[in-house]
């Protein structure tokens, strides 16, 4: 199981990567091995408001449909619109197709999500 | 009144949301989320917005939620195995609760198994199933009340698909009926069904002198599926494979030396065989028919696929397009409920229903719209709740958004333009023909 050094994690198996003022969310490997073949991802408007925790999207395997929730606050600047075409990319590689970016409101928040190692434990925990 | 624990789910048919779990002073907590991975819920972590007047409830939560994690693990012991079941792990099963069974819903993938199958070949456990012997001199009577199709036309090893129905004419289980003789028939039934089905079967024995045996937990299944399972199975058998017809079987085939009955059967809308045998010689078989069919792209297949592609081919399953609030009528498989019968279970029923018109009909319907329709969405016309969603899914082969539902009947004309609720929005669909996928059966 791909776990990234350099990024945040939350206990929804999500990814935040900071790059300047933004933060780029997606999921993580753990996530679209659960999940199996991806075949719909929905996501919000660019300019949307979210609050830690809220449903910022959908994501679905063949099986199952399943919210996207959103680690931290502030406003979506960025879709990846490209993963509506083709949400099978998420499988191929997760860490490299991130779901949206995030102007975030409160940068403290970031101190409540996980690092390397912590998700690691969750991770062996979830097995 | 709500018991400790007890979970009310806040969207139906969602992972990942937001429960209300009642704690022993019967508040309600909004604190934990859930996933769903076959028929299971199981929580897997604390999170959401708590509130204020927490403190001791949460620890309680805490202590709860704990158990519940327990008690998961604990339940996932106590499921029914085949004697497969450590076969999986070798070939990347995922595991799931199916009815009461430890089994594989997928090994590489859903998509891939799918598309093998298609396309190749691919070998299914099928163990699960329920297989039930009658024997003795009125052994065709009993059968031919029991079933709705007419079991009169079979010849030995010939086999035929039938409901079984209630007395009101809703669906005790649908099955196949396979003929050994005048006095000897092999009942095949599914999985989450085999003690409702054989106690039903008892108790309309009446007076007939006939022995009904429940065989199911000495009878192991696998099932080869696809374009080149025949030259795959060939290969370890000295028995002509074209000489078992479809729908029918031969009840003496050594395959890879596992003394089995065969027969052309199958549940995906490809060609195939589903092999019985005994549960010594069935891991030996799975070893030996996936070494042999490996260059030929043969792959083992779990239970995802096998529900996409019974579904794409549009056979029923039961549960979803059949229950006993369902008849066979209104689930489209009136072809196999032979009203001409002297007599059978629900008849009189189904007769009254099919002279009345049916108020209930299984439709086909195509997404107008990216979203994908599940098992248990709401259908709509206009504003009209009109029906449900029986199965639903992208349809990995057609490549199209795509369901079943069973809707009033008044709506069900091809080309009627109908809205499915998908989380809250109504999503546009059509109504289509129910022919998905043309099936490549044997001739």
């Amino acid at each position: 199981m791909k776990i990234l050094e350099g990024l945040f994690y939350s206990s929804d198996h999500e990814w935040v990567k900071m790059e300047g003022e933004k933060a780029y969310v997606g999921i993580t490997d753990f996530a679209q091995s659960s999940l199996g073949d991806i075949v719909f991802i929905e996501l919000p408007e660019v300019d949307t408001e979210l609050s830690k925790d809220d449903v910022f999207g959908t994501i679905e395997s063949v099986k199952a449909a399943s919210d996207l929730n959103i680690p931290v606050s502030g406003k979506v600047v960025e879709v990846n619109e490209e993963l509506v075409d083709n949400p099978a990319a998420v499988n191929e590689d997760p860490y490299g197709n991130w779901m949206v970016a995030i102007e975030l409101s409160d940068k403290v928040e970031l101190e409540g999500l996980m690092n390397t190692k912590q998700y690691e434990e969750l991770c062996s925990k979830e097995a | 009144m709500l018991t400790e624990g007890e979970i009310v789910p806040c969207h139906e048919g969602t992972k990942n949301s937001q429960v209300k779990i009642a704690l022993k002073d019967e508040t309600l907590k909004s604190l934990f989320r859930y996933s769903t991975e076959g028929e299971r819920y199981y929580i897997s972590k604390l999170s959401g917005k708590i509130t204020e007047d927490c403190g001791v409830n949460l620890i309680r939560a805490a202590v709860l939620f704990l158990s519940l994690k327990i008690l998961r693990r604990n339940t996932m012991e106590q499921l029914k195995k085949t004697p497969l079941f450590d076969s999986y792990g070798e070939y990347g099963g995922k595991v799931i609760d199916f009815a009461g069974w430890a089994l594989p819903v997928q090994f590489e993938g859903i998509i891939q198994e799918h598309e093998a199958v298609r396309n190749a070949a691919g070998l299914f456990d099928v163990s699960h199933m329920g297989e039930v012997d009658v024997i003795g001199k009125d052994a065709f009577e009993f059968v031919q009340n029991l079933v709705a199709n007419d079991v009169s036309v079979l010849a030995d090893n010939q086999v035929l698909y039938t409901p079984m129905c209630y007395d009101d004419g809703g669906t005790v289980d649908d099955l196949l009926v396979y003929r050994f003789g005048g006095e000897q028939y092999y009942l095949v039934i599914n999985a989450g069904n085999i003690d409702k089905d054989f106690e039903w079967m008892q108790k309309n024995k009446g007076s007939l002198d006939v022995n009904l045996k429940n065989v199911s937990s000495e009878v192991s299944q696998l099932a080869i599926q696809g374009p080149k399972a025949q030259m795959v199975l060939q290969k370890l058998t000295e028995t002509d494979l074209d000489n078992i017809k479809f729908f029918y079987c031969d009840r003496n085939v050594m395959v890879s030396g596992v003394k089995c009955m065969v027969s052309r059967t199958g549940y995906t809308g490809e060609d195939g065989f589903e092999i019985y045998t005994d549960n010594k010689g069935v891991v030996k078989l799975w070893e030996d028919i996936l070494k042999a069919g490996k260059e030929d792209g043969l792959k083992p297949i779990g239970l995802g696929a096998r529900d996409t592609l019974r579904f794409e081919a549009c056979l029923p399953l039961y549960g979803n397009e059949l229950s006993k609030d369902v008849s066979p009528l209104e689930a489209g498989i009136g072809f196999f409920v032979k009203l001409g019968k002297d007599h059978f279970i629900g008849k009189e029923a189904l007769v009254k229903q099919k002279a009345e018109g049916l108020k209930r009909k299984t439709v086909g319907f195509e997404m107008k719209e990216r979203s994908i329709p599940r098992h248990g969405y709401e259908v709509f016309a206009g504003e009209e709740k009109i029906g449900v969603v029986t199965t639903g899914y992208s349809a990995p082969t057609v490549k199209k958004n795509i369901g079943l539902a069973l809707i009033d009947a008044k709506y069900g004309e091809l080309g009627t333009q109908i809205n499915i609720k998908i989380r809250n929005k109504m999503v546009p669909a059509e109504i289509i023909s129910k022919k998905f996928y043309t099936k490549n059966y044997s001739k």
